[in-house]
């Protein structure tokens, strides 16, 4: 009987597998075990992995960390509203406050150094997309997330946000930049 | 018996209808088709406005847009289809009285008032807070609470579906085992049971907040618990239109299943592994560990996986057999060769199958992956992803089976059968068009719900390359194709509900329950006994070799397009 009437034989789970069947369960099942295997040899052998390391803070908190930051590290301001760059040494931690709509400081990263870079909301969610790498981060409030990342090649990139935060979410985007490391 | 417990036999395929559940039935595909013409009209505005040469609508309109557009189409259109859908496997698969009709409509109606609340709540303007709502972002009250009725009004539905259940095991209205359809129904509504059950968690405290009487709720909590209602709400679909492929099989061809057991157990995977692969939309988050995003998404995961790649083998291989056993045996694909491509019923279904499958199956295993997702979480690659899966998958097989239920449930002639030939084809095509340009302007890294990927305003703007605008645009001409699929769609069903030239069942009479049930259990003739019985058909002792050399297809490009994808995350920046 067909599929929108009851089995024929009653005791239809006694009835033999085909072999099209069983031999797809077993190649498709092979496959699936590949596929869960490939994120754990990834942690062990690959090198872009997402950091575990976020800590619960307040935005005053954050806000008061990212300022002492800008203090120590800023190096100039670009555009008319004055966004701070920062140049944070080499393998220091580097904070960034993702807020409506801006992010907040504007860093400078030395090519093929590695940073500990803070990532916080003071508000809603955001997203930091960091392009044209494409790489993709959630942006909680309250969640300092720790990532550690190292630029390979210099140049300037953009950080935008892609979770939709509001009316002015177009405009949410902002620069890394990222230069040789100074020789000395 | 106060209670219409009358039945009527469709002359042309047979199937008995109890008439409350008919009408239901009908009720409830007609609620969701007036969503989807809502949502419909909405995804021209907002493929219009993505389009960065035409940029339609404001921002503000936009994000209201797009919010309606999820919520019409993503639970309104799908969720009242699935309940016809459940009603129709439970009361007429199994010549079945419905249990309470009463509460059936009560369950209708409050899906309606939920559904308009919501919309309200949207069109106001004040909860442009997109389909996923995500705090601390907030809405209207109104926004919560029309989707609380709502799914209030769906699982008191799902309930109804297991009571008929229940009824038709006591009167003993089928035999044995209830039909693979209904059992994939089944699957559905248990999985709807506890998806429904963690909305309600989420989503009465998030209204409680939205009315002031609960101070905080946490972002991340939030996220976790609502995918567990939006990932799993999600399996409701595919184990629904997985369901409608099967029933397809046995309308159009008269399909068997290949083996009860294995489409059945593969049912059970979706049951037993889906809830905890919503993690996988959580991979980008902070605060949550490997060990959890790695168990979460893909041991659970995976096995639906399989689930699902079992199924697309064994829908089209029953196909096959079918096809072989009527003469078309010669060579690999005689069988699909001669398959009636011109049937919407049939052509909707296999390329809803083929879609899901390569488009939407493919793209989500790979940026369900915990690091492969680095590389696409919010991008427009999601919503690519998804319109595969739920719109080639879902919609695609819901409208598939429509051209069956006009003549059957509505007793109406197909208007516009020349239309409705290519309906399948414009719609299904064109969004696969469509979620093929959106994955490829996402890994250009083109944002998802976002009005101008040009960034004007913006104090430092970033500069898309132009193959991302150019990807944009063709996807925006593919959205109009699917969208004039789509129009196509609605013009056929809605002319021929009530335009439709009636088809009057000659002999038609109301007959008692007792009448209604099934006759006396009469056994198949022994020809058709299932072992041995395909000895004659097929290639190699393969009963169903072209299925076969289809799915190997398959998991080629499966295979390259998920190291493809590993090869370009290993030369991003290294993160740890």
């Amino acid at each position: 009987m067909t599929a929108i009437h009851s089995p024929a034989q009653r005791v239809w789970w006694k009835q033999p597998l085909d072999r099209v069947e069983g031999t797809w369960i077993v190649i498709a099942f092979v496959w699936c075990l590949v596929m869960f295997f490939m994120m754990p040899y990834w942690h062990i052998y690959g090198k872009q992995n997402l950091s575990n390391e976020a800590y619960r803070t307040t935005p005053e908190a954050y806000l008061a960390k990212t300022q002492a930051m800008v203090d120590k590290y800023k190096v100039r301001e670009i555009t008319e509203q004055n966004i701070p760059v920062v140049h944070p040494v080499p393998g220091s931690d580097v904070y960034l406050i993702a807020r409506l709509w801006n992010f907040w400081p504007v860093l400078e990263l030395e090519e093929g150094q590695t940073y500990r870079l803070h990532i916080m909301s003071t508000d809603w969610l955001h997203g930091f997309s960091l392009q044209p790498e494409n790489i993709n981060i959630q942006i909680h409030p309250g969640y300092e997330h720790v990532v550690t990342l190292t630029p390979t090649r210099e140049g300037t990139y953009s950080i935008i946000c892609n979770e939709y935060c509001g009316i002015n979410h177009h405009t949410m985007a902002s620069k890394l930049f990222v230069v040789k490391p100074k020789k000395g | 018996m106060a209670v219409n417990r009358n039945f009527r036999t469709c002359p042309s395929t047979g199937l008995v209808y109890h008439e409350p559940a008919e009408k239901l039935i009908r009720w409830n595909a007609v609620a969701g088709v007036v969503s989807l013409l809502v949502g419909g009209v909405l995804a021209l505005l907002v493929t219009l406005t993505r389009w960065p040469a035409v940029k339609l609508l404001p921002p503000d309109w936009f994000y209201l847009a797009l919010t309606a557009h999820g919520l019409d189409m993503l639970v309104f259109w799908i969720i009242f289809f699935e309940i016809a859908v459940l009603y129709f496997a439970a009361s007429t698969l199994l010549k079945c009285r419905l249990a309470t009709p009463k509460v059936a409509w009560a369950a209708f109606w409050l899906m309606i008032v939920g559904a308009i609340m919501n919309n309200v709540a949207v069109f106001k303007g004040d909860s442009s807070v997109m389909f996923t709502s995500y705090v601390p972002m907030g809405a209207h009250p109104l926004f919560y609470l029309g989707l609380i009725l709502f799914a209030v009004g769906a699982l008191v539905a799902v309930f109804v579906f297991f009571g008929t259940l229940v009824i038709g095991k006591a009167e003993k209205t089928y035999n044995g085992s209830v039909p693979l359809v209904t059992f994939g129904a089944v699957t559905a509504a248990i999985i709807a049971t506890f998806t429904i059950a963690a909305g309600a968690i989420i989503l009465i405290p998030t209204f409680l907040w939205s009315v002031g009487l609960v101070s905080h709720i946490d972002s991340l909590m939030y996220r976790t618990v609502w995918w567990g209602f939006g990932h799993s709400s999600q399996q409701i679909n595919v184990a629904a239109h997985v369901s409608v492929w099967y029933a397809i099989a046995a309308i159009v061809f008269g399909a068997k299943p290949m083996s009860e057991k294995v489409s059945r157990t593969a049912f059970v995977l979706y049951i037993l592994f889906l809830q905890l692969a919503s993690a996988h939309h959580l991979l980008a988050d902070p605060g949550l560990t490997s060990n959890w995003k790695i168990f979460n998404t893909s041991y659970a995961m995976y096995l639906a996986v399989l689930a699902s790649m079992v199924h697309g083998l064994t829908v089209p291989g029953a196909i096959e057999v079918a096809q072989r056993e009527k003469g078309f045996n010669k060579g690999f694909f005689e069988w699909l060769r001669k398959a009636p491509w011109g049937n919407p019923c049939f052509s909707g279904m296999f390329i809803s199958l083929v879609g899901f499958g390569f488009l939407g199956g493919i793209s989500g295993v790979m940026m369900g992956t915990e690091q492969l997702n680095l590389i696409i979480h919010n991008t427009i690659y999601v919503p690519g992803h998804f319109h595969a899966t739920v719109v080639v998958g879902t919609t695609l097989a819901f409208m598939a089976l429509t051209y069956f239920l006009i003549p059957t449930l509505f007793r109406r002639e197909l208007m516009f059968p020349g239309m409705a030939k290519w309906q399948p084809y414009v719609y299904g095509l064109g969004m696969s068009a469509f979620s093929v340009f959106m994955m490829g302007a996402g890994t250009l890294g083109v944002p998802r719900r976002h009005w101008d990927m040009a960034f004007s305003g913006a104090v430092l703007p970033h500069e898309f390359p132009g193959t991302a605008y150019l990807m944009m645009g063709i996807m925006a001409v593919s959205g109009l194709a699917a969208i004039v699929g789509g129009a196509m769609y609605l013009a056929i069903t809605v002319g021929s509900v009530f335009l439709g030239k009636k088809i009057v069942t000659p002999g038609f009479e109301h007959v008692p329950v007792r009448k209604g049930m099934a006759p006396p259990p009469v056994w198949a003739p022994a020809a058709v006994s299932p072992s041995g019985g395909h000895g004659a058909i097929g290639l190699g002792g393969f009963v169903a070799p072209g299925t076969f050399v289809l799915a190997m297809v398959f998991l080629v490009s499966f295979i390259l397009y998920y190291f493809v994808n590993w090869k370009y995350l290993s030369t991003v920046w290294p993160l740890s």
